[in-house]
């Protein structure tokens, strides 16, 4: 048990940090709330320029070799300064999938492209049933003479607005869990996008495929056999997406204990009350207790154990615990946490967002039920 | 970053394993009330001694000290591994007084006729100290303590009241902080003490039932207690810092975690093999729910306890880390009590003299002891208080 980063982890956790801190000001999160694209172009290209989107991938696609774990230490700080950049979209709901499923064919094509910044790949799972479970796709793939026809409308996919390659998850069989995942480009006639606006100013889209026809060679992994797709990269995406949270989360703390130290009322600082003390050190120990709970699952996966318990202990720990930090920052911050130009609100519009993604708190405790035998 | 142990740290926890199932008896569920781990009954604490004395001669006892006090030295995981083991085992024997504080204590701040004295006896699990700190109108606010010791010839005399005292009507002897000096700021004028018997005239032992009506505390009276000074631990009117040294080791707290999944696993097994309104009650939405927050923060807990142990093992010394372990361990202990009762329904109010309890009563037992989780060594109040100024440098109220 060694809960410490080795030398590697700490200097690419350093170099992260620093990065964010003078790329990624509140002002940058602001600007991209109303940005078309949702990201800024230089700065996703300083960020491929670090070999970022390469860390958990093999050196001969252009990768650093590293792990998961690694990339997820890079999350957390991204997470800090709510990084509207595709960092977490393009490395794990696009190159995962195909770092993992694809064949060697496919990885030495679309894995360089993906690492190098040259392409953006995204996953589109969701539909009007918004559950995860096999059953609420309904999106046809049926075979035809060249390959594959694809029709059907796929919901909450992120970045697809600045993505060209969309890998999609259809039915290919009459059972529920004969799925498949096919990577579609963005380009494809019968593809069209139309962006939502949501409670966290990102971008979602909803995309219609009318009648898309695909090459065979553009599935994904094997026939029916994509539901194992979606259940793999939901779990490295919800720990991913904790880790964000968590970095979020300490954020949040911090700002708030300043603010406590620093903000006056009847002649003192309002963190000399026991009530905003009790506030703070609630945030705290909550704090403490997420990083080790999503970290034992990092660690999990990124050493191919099984995690399926550790993942939903994680997630839905972490959804809850930074909703709950938000929540008792804004009681701290009182009024002025409330208005649009503070930045405690952008923080906990997208805690609710992070919360739902990849499956709420009820839903990995449903799943976590289960592995518990109850 | 390893999330996991090494093989010589999981063959340790084998063999704690073994050598827990050869001694305790069959089907052994732990004291009534597991988190009393000497148990509360004549019975339960001559067990308590005889695993001690076992203990103490596999080395267990003492694998925490350093080696020239007859200890391993053995890294902190390893005594993570212990108590984890024990605890889930529910085994009793462990010596929070002697072993745990007044040794370390000792080590530190006893003189070479203290530690030669003393620590042989508290190694081989010989004798049961207890610790007068708590007084009636000295609580959290510890250092407020007014029995008074006096200077008479070689002796000091001591006179006042201690209370909570858990285990003084089993104990031999008992280390205490005085007060020495009335006139000097509160935490100057105290004194660290060691009683050496229990019985010395002018010592009465008071039991006091707790609400699971347990005698495991006591209130302590001290008439006209003489001490030799040589029995001064530290310096005169240094015992403040002393006893605080003493309070650093008490809190890594992994006993937390195990205590309650020990619990945990036995509520699911049950709630998974018993049927009320024809299903079972793992079937209820509500309990399962709850059990999956709970193993979670179960989880939760015993990570907070590992960074302990990982700071330790790197030579930092935990501050507001242990103080949220025990707040969020302590609230968890009560979450599971309750619980239980949850899922025992009606017979949650049947203790473990009822012929028609369930889980022989233990949940009962359990959920009215764990109101003191909260409270003793260092309530959650208190907790919060460090954690907000130590930990997150908010000013002091």
């Amino acid at each position: 048990m060694d809960l410490s980063l080795d030398e590697t982890q700490q200097m690419l956790k350093n170099t992260a940090k620093d990065f964010f801190a003078t790329e990624c000001p509140e002002t940058h999160v602001r600007e991209m709330e109303n940005d078309k694209d949702g990201y800024n172009k230089q700065l996703w290209e300083k960020i491929v320029n670090q070999g970022w989107l390469g860390v958990p991938f093999n050196e001969k696609y252009g990768g650093f070799g590293l792990t998961f774990l690694e990339f997820c230490i890079l999350l957390e700080e991204a997470g800090r300064v709510l990084l509207p950049e595709p960092l977490f979209h393009a490395v794990l709901l696009g190159g995962m999938p195909i770092n993992i499923f694809g064949n060697e064919k496919q990885k030495d094509e679309l894995l360089p492209k993906i690492i190098s910044g040259e392409s953006i790949a995204t996953l589109a799972f969701h539909e009007e049933d918004d559950s995860i479970l096999p059953s609420s796709i309904q999106c046809q793939a049926s075979m035809s003479t060249n390959g594959y026809t694809i029709s059907g409308t796929k919901m909450f996919v992120p970045f697809a607005n600045i993505s060209d390659m969309i890998i999609t998850i259809a039915r290919t069989g009459d059972k529920d869990t004969d799925l498949s995942a096919f990577i579609i480009p963005s380009t494809a006639e019968g593809v069209s996008i139309s962006e939502l606006s949501t409670i966290s100013s990102d971008k979602q889209s909803v995309i219609n495929l009318d009648n898309v026809q695909i090459p065979a060679t553009n599935m994904l992994g094997q026939k029916n056999k994509g539901w194992e797709l979606v259940e793999q990269i939901f779990s490295f995406a919800a720990i991913g997406k904790s880790c964000e949270m968590l970095g979020a989360s300490e954020k949040v703390l911090e700002g708030t204990v300043e603010y406590a130290k620093t903000r006056t009322q009847f002649g003192r600082p309002i963190g000399t009350f026991g009530e905003i003390q009790r506030h703070c050190s609630e945030m705290a120990t909550i704090v403490e207790g997420t990083r080790f709970v999503i970290y034992e699952a990092a660690w999990k996966l990124a050493q191919n154990k099984t995690a399926d318990k550790e993942v939903s202990m994680a997630k839905s720990w972490t959804s809850d615990s930074h909703k709950k930090v938000c929540a008792i920052s804004h009681q701290v911050h009182g009024g002025i946490g409330f208005t649009k130009e503070h930045w405690v609100q952008l923080y906990s519009r997208r805690a609710k967002a992070a919360e739902i993604a990849f499956g709420d708190g009820n839903y990995h405790r449903e799943k976590l039920s289960k592995l518990l035998g109850l | 970053m390893r999330f996991a142990f090494t093989e010589e740290e999981d063959n340790f926890r084998d063999e704690v394993r073994k050598f827990l199932k050869s001694e305790l008896p069959n089907n052994w569920d732990g004291v009534a009330g597991n988190n009393l781990e000497e148990g509360a009954s004549d019975k339960e604490w001559d067990f308590a001694l005889e695993m001690r004395k076992k203990l103490a001669d596999k080395g267990w006892l003492t694998m925490a000290w350093p080696n020239e006090y007859g200890g391993q030295n053995a890294s902190m995981m390893k005594q993570v591994i212990f108590a984890e083991e024990m605890t889930l085992a529910r085994a009793p024997g462990r010596d929070g007084f002697g072993i745990r504080m007044l040794a370390p204590t000792l080590m530190i701040h006893g003189t070479e006729d203290q530690k030669t004295q003393y620590l042989p006896d508290i190694a081989k699990g010989n004798v049961q100290w207890c610790q007068g700190y708590s007084e009636p109108e000295s609580g959290s606010d510890l250092a407020s303590l007014q029995t008074r010791a006096v200077e008479d010839g070689d002796d000091f005399v001591i006179n006042g009241t201690k209370v909570w005292t858990s285990s003084a009507h089993r104990a031999d002897k008992m280390f205490i902080m005085v007060r020495t000096n009335p006139e000097a700021p509160k935490h100057r004028g105290i004194s660290f003490l060691l009683i050496d018997d229990m019985k010395s005239e002018g010592i009465k032992v008071n039991p006091i039932i707790d609400m699971a009506g347990r005698h495991n505390f006591n209130m302590v009276t001290f008439d006209n207690v003489r001490v030799p000074k040589k029995n001064l631990v530290g310096e005169l009117n240094r015992g403040w810092y002393v006893g605080a040294t003493l309070l650093d080791f008490e809190r890594s707290g992994v006993e937390y975690s195990s205590r309650c999944m020990a619990l945990l696993t036995e509520l699911i097994e049950f709630a998974t093999t018993n049927k009320r309104g024809g299903k079972y009650i793992s079937e209820d939405p509500n309990i399962t729910k709850e059990i999956t927050e709970i193993y979670t923060e179960i989880n939760v807990s015993r990570g907070m306890s590992y960074k302990i142990a990982d700071m330790q093992s790197n030579g930092e010394v935990p501050n507001k880390e242990s103080s949220m372990s025990k707040l969020f361990g302590t609230i968890l202990e009560q979450k599971v009590a309750a619980l239980g009762m949850q899922i025992l329904g009606m017979y949650s109010q049947l203790g473990p003299e009822s012929k028609h309890n369930k889980l022989k009563g233990k949940i009962e037992q359990e959920f009215l002891s764990t109101v003191s989780a909260t409270i003793a060594a260092g309530t959650s109040e208190i907790q919060r208080g460090i954690i907000a100024t130590r930990g997150l440098g908010l000013p002091k109220p």
